[in-house]
């Protein structure tokens, strides 16, 4: 090849690859690292890994994916693991690890952890995950957006369903964001399988934007791209923390749920992993959840004491968490199947959904002090239409039903019959169909 | 197509030794995915099934709409950015040459999601732009509503891959074709549509075809804005949210290799049977003309206008990485160096493996580029065309794809010395970026070999040359200018590239700038500092295309061949 064009990038290139393969025997040394896959941001990590590090001399590295992509990594790499830890926020992922069999059981030594944080427990009773900090779900707003557009400040999921926050309001989706799918299970759970997609329903009508990251709802609200967004508590709680004009709340139907930790199946390095859990469970490692950039719920009592004023205290302040028993059987029994629910019905038809439910806003608006009964009824007939399900609550958690939605066969000679993307098809169909007939109905109703 | 010598095994060496890397690298960890397409998810067992299921399903309909609507507009708008600004560097005579060739490769040289972000600081319904708008005249512009948000974005990002392409073949075309034009009494809009224009398609076809299927499967933009109906999101958010039991991400994914496989076709099709190629190399370049004052001043503000638009994704980042809180007002509060001192703690090692990784990746993509277009364009070989198809297949490929093909296919495949499995050894990611940003390269040097000549190389070889020799001496020096864009792009792009990385990356010690920022991005207070990497990947990159230029153009100072004068013009960032 021209070797006087290339002779330039040869030498340069050339002694990068040099300069790095003299730098490779040092890396494999320090093999010795902690190597912790997790779903938390660097804020986070390297907080807690520094702490972690000054108190053991333990050096850790911290392998950042998404929850989802982090029980992919772990599944394709069971086979020749490189991974101590998986440290992330929903226990559904850890439940999906423990039944592919890639989890460690692990007896904590620290004392002083309750058993239950709000109605959930915070350790998984078979030992293998273990619970570090609560997080509850709540909405959070921005401050400088609600007084520029006139909005008032929301506190219930109830109030997210009022026509004046048309367009204000973001969300991500349950098949996006482990967390997501807890406040999604947790108001169904709550509110009943007919009344809480209804009110999901009711709510995503007035979504500006569903989010493919759970990240993007705070940022969304933190720039003020929109008002007001459906996000886990610490995302709010740190925002503010970090100076941004927003504000967090806990609504009444909301669920604490453990933040967990576990070792992985073969750990390379499984006393300085057993280390981590001791240091993350002390005292000393409880306190740094309360760094502004962190601002996460304890599970030690005792720790809140040393919180800023007006922190959330699950363990004193009974109405946060409690409304619900949650019931991970019953969530885990339909997961897949909320997921796709959720993305059929609201997510990839956002567009038709909102203009049902404006068509809907805009019709009562017009007959409200009026008392025409045969508009009234359209009304009801056009909400009806929104809030249609396409399969019952039983259908739902049933487990035939379930396997077509199942991550994957876990044998070659595992059958089941019938496609998920024949089922959605249908759905969508459906779907379809009713929000443009609930928008009719409502126009009709809007000119009587 | 062209004769063969007698002795060649040479040539098929080299053509197996290319085969056998795409294969290992790409086609390999794509079938091992894209085989569950066309798995019976019920049995295991072969079937269509699932593509009966996808065109039959009108999200899936809608999402083909979406993504050919928003790439072809994509192409629509960069081609009404490029036009002027190649067309006035290479016709006239005017200092703002340099700024435009400077500036305007610099949107490639930032990730996209970053991009997005900035944009929607500055464009979005409550960004800066729309605030003023609505503060003084009550209305608002939805820029970044829905698709316009992609398209925007998009346009603005990969511009670049049209101007480049195109600059190079307007400098590339002969000026003794021009002025036999004038000279037969041609001028204005004739000359330009029937000689500079036809002359300047190669050059055209390959950044638009570029632009194209770039925005066709590009996946961190629409994602970011929150667009789910088009198709790349689709198969990502398929893969990564469902799983193997469906196979509708598999099923999207063969439809983008098909779909962009198809356009690339259509564009050979287009250029096929016409000879672009210009003899002699004495004059490069159109004929140059000065402005007259009142044109400069017109020339001048359209190049500004132009430049605030496209510079606009970095002017959001840079007020991101220097100001305090910054929302739901037009400026951020307070301005801050804080962001910097945060993210100087641990950016040294990103930077060091950005600069190995892409100048790695972009050697390894000229090389190949080279090669292949040499192979395709110049022997005479029995399938050589498909060598061009693979490698341009790889621009179909979702990063994220090619990421878990890697991951499923190496992982158990232990490198000897490191006692690492290949798939969690920093080479992959190389490699990966390699094949990622191969097609850029292959794509310029395919244009670059296109423009010469062959009679010049058949001359070499009645003179006694030998065929490497006549490579090494005469084709490869004329293909500087576009061997030098495509090594550039490949190193830019490839330096901020996540949609692969972000699956491969094993350890932290390995990761690359464009996974730090995204990592910053994902927390309140790491948005700051983030943005201040962000600057710093812009720079760095900016500063290693530009040293690069430099050291290139002081080795060959003493030549004069026009090789120079294009490398002079294209790698000036």
């Amino acid at each position: 090849m021209g070797s006087r064009f290339f002779k330039p990038l040869l030498v340069t290139f050339g002694s990068a690859v040099i300069i790095s393969i003299l730098l490779l025997p040092l890396q494999t040394f320090a093999a010795g690292k902690l190597v912790i896959v997790t779903s938390y941001p660097p804020d986070t990590t390297v907080t807690v890994g520094k702490a972690f590090t000054k108190a053991t001399g333990i050096k850790v590295e911290m392998l950042k994916k998404k929850t989802t992509a982090g029980i992919k990594y772990l599944q394709a790499t069971a086979k020749n693991n490189t991974s101590d830890m998986f440290w992330a926020s929903a226990p559904d992922a850890f439940e999906v690890l423990k039944g592919d069999d890639l989890l460690q059981k692990y007896t904590v030594k620290v004392t002083g952890i309750p058993k239950k944080v709000g109605a959930f427990p915070i350790n998984d009773p078979e030992g293998y995950y273990k619970g570090f900090a609560a997080s509850g779900y709540g909405i959070m707003w921005n401050t400088r957006y609600l007084k520029a557009k006139k909005l008032p400040v929301p506190n219930s999921w109830a109030e997210l369903e009022r026509p004046v926050y048309h367009g204000h309001v973001g969300m991500s989706a349950p098949s996006r964001s482990g967390t997501t799918h807890l406040t999604v299970e947790t108001l169904l759970q709550g509110k009943g399988w007919k009344d809480g997609w209804a009110m999901w329903k009711n709510i995503a009508g007035n979504f500006k934007t569903v989010t493919a990251r759970s990240f993007g709802v705070p940022d969304g609200v933190n720039s003020g791209q929109f008002g007001v967004g459906i996000v886990i508590d610490f995302f709010g709680l740190s925002s503010k923390a970090s100076g941004f004009p927003v504000d967090f709340v806990y609504p009444k139907v909301t669920t604490l749920v453990p933040a967990n930790i576990a070792i992985v199946k073969n750990a390379p390095n499984p006393k300085s992993a057993a280390a981590f859990i001791e240091f993350l469970l002390s005292p000393g490692g409880q306190e740094v959840l309360l760094d502004p950039k962190i601002r996460r719920l304890p599970v030690n009592p005792k720790t809140y004491a040393k919180a800023p004023k007006g922190f959330p205290n699950p363990f004193e302040d009974a109405s946060i968490g409690s409304a619900v028993k949650f019931d991970l059987q019953l969530s885990k029994s339909r997961y897949n199947v909320i997921n796709s629910l959720f993305d059929v019905m609201i997510t990839y038809r956002l567009d038709d959904l909102r203009a049902a439910v404006k068509a809907i806003q805009a019709a009562e608006a017009k007959q409200k002090g009026k008392s025409n009964a045969a508009a009234s009824k359209l009304i009801a007939e056009a909400r009806a239409l929104v809030s249609m399900v396409p399969i019952n609550e039983a259908k739902a958690s049933e487990n035939s039903f379930n396997k077509i939605f199942k991550k994957k066969r876990k044998k070659k000679k595992d059958k089941s019959t019938g496609r998920q993307a024949e089922f959605e098809q249908a759905w969508d169909t459906q779907i379809k169909a009713n929000y443009a007939k609930a928008k009719g109905l409502a126009e009709k109703a809007a000119s009587m | 197509m062209f004769p063969i010598s007698g002795n060649n095994w040479p040539v098929v060496a080299l053509a197996l030794a290319i085969g056998l890397f795409l294969f290992v690298f790409l086609i390999l960890p794509v079938v091992t995915v894209v085989f569950v397409a066309f798995q019976d998810p019920n049995t295991g067992s072969f079937t269509l099934i699932n593509f009966v299921d996808f065109f039959n399903n009108s999200l899936f309909q809608e999402s083909s709409l979406n993504s050919v609507y928003v790439a072809f507009m994509a192409v629509v708008v960069a081609t009404i950015i490029s036009l002027p600004l190649a067309y006035f560097t290479t016709r006239f005579n005017f200092r703002g040459a340099i700024l435009i060739q400077t500036l305007g490769i610099v949107p490639l040289i930032m990730p996209p999601f970053v991009g997005a972000v900035a944009m929607l600081l500055l464009f979005g319904e409550n960004g800066s732009v729309n605030l003023l708008l609505s503060e003084w005249l009550g209305i608002t512009i939805p820029f970044m509503e829905g698709l316009n948000g992609v398209i925007l974005v998009e346009a603005i990002h990969y511009f670049p891959f049209i101007l480049i392409n195109l600059s190079a073949a307007l400098l590339n075309i002969d000026r003794a074709m021009e002025e036999s034009a004038q000279n037969l009494g041609a001028s204005g809009i004739r000359l330009f549509r029937r000689i500079v224009f036809p002359l300047a398609m190669p050059g055209y076809v390959a950044g638009a075809s570029l632009v194209f299927l770039k925005v066709f499967d590009d996946l961190a933009t629409p994602l970011l804005l929150n667009i789910n109906n088009m198709l790349a999101p689709q198969a990502y958010l398929r893969i990564t949210s469902i799983g193997i039991s469906d196979p509708m991400g598999y099923v999207i994914s063969v439809i983008l290799v098909a779909f962009s496989l198809f356009s690339l076709w259509v564009s050979f099709l287009a250029l096929k049977n016409k000879d672009y190629s210009t003899l002699q190399k004495g004059g490069g370049g159109l004929m140059r003309r000065d402005l007259k004052p009142w044109e400069l001043v017109g020339c001048y503000f359209v190049i500004i206008f132009i430049l605030f638009l496209v510079l606009s994704p970095h002017i959001g980042l840079a007020l991101l990485s220097f100001g305090t809180i910054w929302s739901f007002s037009v400026f951020p509060d307070a301005f801050t160096l804080a962001h910097y001192a945060d993210m100087f703690s641990s950016a040294g090692q990103y930077i060091w493996n950005t600069l190995l990784y892409a100048g790695l990746a972009a050697l390894i993509d000229v090389i190949l580029g080279i090669a292949i277009a040499y192979l395709v364009w110049r022997t005479g070989l029995v399938g050589r065309k498909w060598l061009d198809y693979v490698s341009m297949g790889a621009v179909a490929i979702p990063g994220v794809v090619l990421g878990i093909g890697y991951l499923r296919t190496f992982v158990e495949f232990n490198v000897p010395i490191v006692d690492k499995p290949l798939a969690s050894w920093w080479v992959i990611i190389v490699i990966a970026l390699a094949i990622r940003r191969l097609p850029y390269a292959l794509r310029a040097c395919v244009a670059a070999l296109q423009q010469v000549s062959v009679t010049l190389e058949e001359a070499a070889e009645n003179l006694g040359a030998t065929k490497s020799r006549t490579v090494r001496r005469i084709v490869v020096p004329l293909m500087t200018g576009g061997i030098l864009a495509g090594f550039i792009t490949s190193f830019a792009t490839a330096a901020v590239e996540l949609s692969t990385t972000i699956m491969l990356v094993s350890a932290e010690s390995d990761a690359p700038l464009a996974f730090g920022i995204y990592e910053y991005m994902q927390s309140a207070a790491g948005r700051g500092p983030g943005a201040a990497l962000g600057i710093v990947a812009v720079l760095i990159v900016g500063i290693a295309a530009y040293i690069s230029h430099l050291v290139i153009n002081r080795t060959e100072k003493q030549r004069t061949s026009s090789g120079i004068r294009i490398a002079e013009q294209v790698g000036a960032t």
